[in-house]
């Protein structure tokens, strides 16, 4: 479905020290600078895949994605989302994709939601019977109800993002680019967020592209990520196994039913937290069964846990490791 | 092209929804189109003791309350838009959208024509009154201006989009565009009847495209041309709004091309 080779992508930037005499200096002279966003970067992604695109700020994810979208026109590279060229911006390409972006809206600010359903409508010539049978379902799953008749600008953040998707997906793209959907939500709203892209992507076997800074969107959508630095891919394949790849320990989540000393968890492995009643371990994969056991019969446990690390602290090493090299 | 006119109705629905919304700030800004007025209070003064040119003090009554009008008619706001759009970020989402932005955006302005008709009708009522003598008294003059103010939109309409589309290279055009509205303000006929210019000057807004914005409709109001010279200004006027599209066109495709979709 989404097919990228080689892609590059550089932009030109003005540079100029602050201050009084450069900006003068500026309007004589300037100095550009490229900046390269994105660098020979390939990858392929299958029809109805979920997918993490992950990276820092500034990584690079954006920018693909906007290339995939057609707005950027690639520097160098081949780009091919539904068997089209998206920086041609052909109908039949825009028909199919959809661009939701967590800090962007395309609701009409003063006019309710249901304004711009109905000017959607019409853009993308959705039959009246689909339409209706669309907005009922969206309606549902995302109770949109009591919003669609009040003035965008007095929706709350939360109730203005299920309107933004819903909006973005009435004309039913197969292709879904999804850039930070959730930012600024609560927990309950990213929740509800994740179950309808999900929901969308098995009801209708469409293919999403998900870039987000809550590891919990990625962790819940995505069995696959890539992973972006400085423009270039640096992972690609699954979660599970990234996680291994680059914090091969384990975590262990101990409950006790009476306190115990810190020496007798350091001999388990590394503590990361202690506490009266539970404490973290951190063990290797190969020392993992030995110290399961060791705990079972040396501590008061109620209960035992053993854990991934957190997958910020995956990204944050992979990032530093990176960097490293 | 069919799709398009399916389209249109609901793009003008949604642009007059907007207007309405933002009602107040709309007849505000309405109202500082005042400038013809006060050129009247001037012109008029001077004409007291005789015409000036071949203008009476009904003659520039008449004029600038036709000027009035074709502006109140003629609004467009597009070049503001595109440019803060593609500053904030949201041109984006625009862009993803299978339509042409123009295309919406032309709605938006036009839709907005309604609202302009609620203080249009009482201009046109003390036009009526106070310019009557002054006005054309042929059919066919009043059955080509509807024509005419299509062109003279189209015309302000395109020009800013042309220029709008250089902020998709250089982010503003906005002062540029004002620029253009400097000029435009002189020779259009905006503030001064085009007939009333010397000589070179006057042979120069003759040619320009600046006249059709303004001075050739209102002329037509005016039964200044004969029906043969109106038909021929016409043609010229539409071709002059061709040629903005044509070249709209161009710089709209080159201008994505430079697009760098900052924001987000």
């Amino acid at each position: 479905m989404i097919e990228v080779e080689r892609l590059r992508k550089w932009y030109r930037v003005h540079r100029r020290p602050p201050g009084l005499s450069a900006a003068l200096r500026s309007l004589f002279h300037r100095t550009y600078e490229d900046v390269k966003a994105v660098e020979d970067v390939t990858f392929s992604i299958g029809a109805g895949e979920r997918v993490g695109f992950l990276g820092p700020n500034g990584a690079g994810k954006t920018t693909t994605l906007k290339v995939l979208s057609g707005l950027l026109h690639p520097t160098e590279g081949r780009v091919a989302v539904a068997g089209f060229t998206p920086k041609e911006r052909q109908r039949g390409f825009l028909e199919q994709i959809t661009l939701v972006m967590g800090q962007k809206q395309q609701l009409l600010w003063d006019l309710p939601p249901s304004e711009t359903f109905l000017l959607n409508r019409a853009i993308y010539d959705i039959p009246r019977k689909q339409y209706d049978a669309t907005v009922a379902e969206l309606t549902e799953l995302l109770d949109l109800g009591p919003l669609l008749g009040k003035p965008t600008r007095q929706l709350s953040l939360g109730e203005r993002m299920k309107c933004e998707l819903a909006v973005a997906l009435l004309h039913r793209p197969k292709v879904l680019f999804l850039d930070e959907p959730t930012i600024g939500l609560d927990v309950s709203m990213q929740a509800i967020v994740r179950g309808f892209v999900r929901a969308y992507n098995e009801r209708f076997g469409a293919t999403v592209l998900l870039t987000s800074h809550y590891m919990e969107d990625v962790a819940a959508l995505c069995p696959r990520v890539m992973v972006i630095d400085k423009g270039r891919m640096i992972y690609d394949g699954g979660l599970p196994e990234l996680v291994r790849r680059v914090r091969p320990d384990k975590r262990m989540l101990l409950r006790f039913s009476r306190p115990v000393e810190r020496r007798d968890l350091d001999t388990l492995g590394s503590v990361i937290e202690h506490g009266d009643a539970e404490a973290i371990v951190q063990v290797s994969q190969s020392a993992l069964q030995g110290a399961v056991a060791r705990a079972l019969s040396s501590l008061p446990l109620t209960d035992l846990t053993v854990e991934d690390p957190p997958l910020e602290d995956v990204m944050r090493d992979l990032f530093a490791q990176g960097r490293a090299a | 092209m069919t799709r398009v006119l399916r389209l249109y109705p609901q793009l003008l629905r949604t642009g007059f929804a907007e207007a309405v919304a933002y009602r107040a700030e709309f007849l505000i800004w309405m109202f500082s189109t005042n400038m013809p007025l006060v050129m009247l209070a001037i012109w008029a003064a001077a004409a007291r003791s005789g015409p000036v040119g071949s203008y009476s003090q009904e003659g520039f009554a008449a004029y600038y309350l036709a000027a009035l009008l074709v502006r109140l008619m003629t609004g467009a706001w597009v070049v503001w838009a595109m440019t803060m759009e593609i500053r904030q970020g949201t041109m984006g989402l625009r862009l993803l959208r299978p339509i042409h932005p123009l295309l919406q955006w032309s709605a938006d302005n036009l839709a907005a024509l309604p609202l302009r008709g609620v203080v249009a009708i009482p201009v046109i009522a003390i036009l009526l009154y106070v310019g009557r003598p002054e006005m054309s008294h042929d059919w066919f003059s009043w059955m080509l201006l509807i024509p005419a103010l299509l062109g003279a939109w189209l015309i302000y309409f395109l020009v800013q989009a042309m220029i709008g589309t250089l902020a998709l290279r250089f982010e503003s055009a906005a002062s540029l565009f004002d620029a253009w509205l400097g000029f435009s303000n002189v020779l259009s006929g905006y503030l001064v009847p085009l007939d009333l210019f010397p000589g070179v000057l006057r042979q120069l807004a003759a040619v320009l495209p600046f006249r059709f914005q303004l001075s050739f409709p209102v002329e037509l109001m005016l039964g200044r041309w004969s029906r043969a010279e109106a038909l021929q200004l016409l043609a010229a006027q539409w071709a002059y709004a061709l040629v903005f599209l044509l070249v709209t066109r161009l710089a709209w495709r080159s201008g994505l091309r430079h697009y760098a979709a900052y924001g987000g």
